[in-house]
């Protein structure tokens, strides 16, 4: 008896602006990554529902990172704002983002974390917002350190706020990670480079941003995310 | 348009340092552990090397036992222990054709998430779905639960001979 066919496809093969799984330099990737083809579903077996985050309304300090806590953290102040749209350029409301980083010393409130930089009583580092009508999102935080992990020698991580998104399909889900512009780190580090497309990866650089800039309060940050859907492919000129 | 022709953000690892941010709040039970038609399922996410990833996260999204999504349900997200182990309480998703569960995997180490299936064993209607009857025997088997001690085991290989099916997405 013959089975259906079903076409499978090689994680490398496709055209997209996602990391390749297999990405050597960046070290866990070597006994993490599928070694086998994918199953590419067709069009009529896509579920084209997704899940509807709910937790009861979120509080304000969770967008608020700087008042989660009885005093203030240490470091810059920041505000981190952009708009959540699909890749036909809609924006998506009501999207639950989530948040979390290190502190301003690099340093995370993790267990796992045990390098020698300060905690901040101060500071968690982890919080969420959901878009609102226009697709809006914003957050007040610190500007996290850059720190140092173990991949190759002399390895530092540039600075970095990693961000959750859910979209509207399950298959929108989006975990990433926004980088700050100008950061010397980056041409050495194998986790932004796994984009292989430079327009793709400076897409996961935030801009700086004075409309966002508040007067002796905050450096503003521009940061808008596309969720892409299936095989979204680098836009073309 | 402009806004159109912007492209999509590229994904990044979730890392290793997650769980202060993402799983903080439990949402790893869709119903109430009491509940008659209660099911714990539960499994090992494993490397190639068939060690335990103990910084993983697995999110499931299913229909409910009347096969909707009746009040939002269907989300759920259980980050792994130090053995590898993640577990839910939920329900057999109901309504027409074979029932399944879609499972994303997030871990340090995977850049992107990776998608696959949760079916469950003895469903005479597992023979009339389009992927299962698409796969080799063993590939079946590798996307079908475990009955074990009252509850649904689904195990994930990352990588090897047992690699689990994964899903393009």
């Amino acid at each position: 008896m013959s089975r259906p066919a079903i076409e499978r496809v090689g994680d490398g093969e496709r055209a997209s602006v996602h990391p390749l799984y297999l990405s050597p330099e960046y070290r866990s990737t070597r006994l993490r990554a599928p070694d086998r083809p994918l199953v590419l579903l067709p069009e009529s077996m896509h579920d084209p529902t997704g899940p509807v985050y709910s937790d009861g309304p979120l509080a304000e300090t969770d967008s608020d990172l700087t008042r989660q806590h009885d005093g203030e953290p240490l470091g810059e102040r920041i505000i981190v704002t952009g708009t959540l749209r699909d890749a036909s350029g809609r924006p998506v409301p009501g999207s639950l983002i989530e948040i979390w980083q290190a502190n301003a010393a690099g340093r995370y409130i993790h267990q796992r974390d045990q390098h020698p930089a300060p905690l901040d009583p101060n500071f968690t580092g982890a919080g969420r917002v959901l878009t609102d009508a226009d697709g809006r999102y914003r957050f007040t935080t610190v500007k996290p350190g850059a720190y140092p992990w173990r991949n190759h020698a002399n390895a530092w991580r540039p600075a970095h706020i990693h961000l959750s998104v859910f979209g509207r399909a399950f298959t929108e889900r989006l975990v990433t990670q926004m980088y700050f512009p100008g950061d010397p780190l980056f041409s050495a580090d194998p986790i932004f480079n796994s984009v292989r497309d430079p327009a793709a990866r400076d897409r996961l650089i935030s801009q700086f941003d004075w409309e966002t800039t508040t007067e002796e309060w905050a450096l503003g940050f521009r940061f808008d995310i596309v969720v892409g859907g299936r095989d979204a492919t680098p836009s073309e000129a | 348009m402009a806004a159109a022709a912007a492209g999509a953000t590229p994904s990044q690892t979730v890392g290793p340092f997650f769980g202060f941010g993402l799983c903080i709040r439990p949402h790893h039970e869709l119903v109430d552990p009491g509940r008659a038609d209660a099911l714990r399922l539960k499994g090992c996410v494993l490397d190639g090397a068939g060690e335990p990833v103990f910084d993983a996260m697995v999110e499931i999204w299913q229909a409910d036992a009347q096969g909707g999504h009746r009040d939002g349900f269907g989300w759920g997200r259980s980050g792994t222990d130090g053995d590898g182990r993640y577990a839910f309480v939920t329900v057999k998703p109901g309504g027409d054709g074979a029932p399944f569960i879609t499972m994303l995997i997030f871990a340090r180490g995977l850049l992107k998430p990776l998608m696959t299936r949760i079916y469950f064993p003895d469903e005479p209607v597992n023979a009339s779905d389009p992927l299962l009857a698409a796969l080799t025997e063993d590939e079946r088997a590798g996307l079908t639960a475990v009955a074990e001690n009252g509850a649904m085991r689904f195990d994930i290989h990352l990588q090897g001979d047992r690699q689990t099916t994964f899903l393009a997405l």
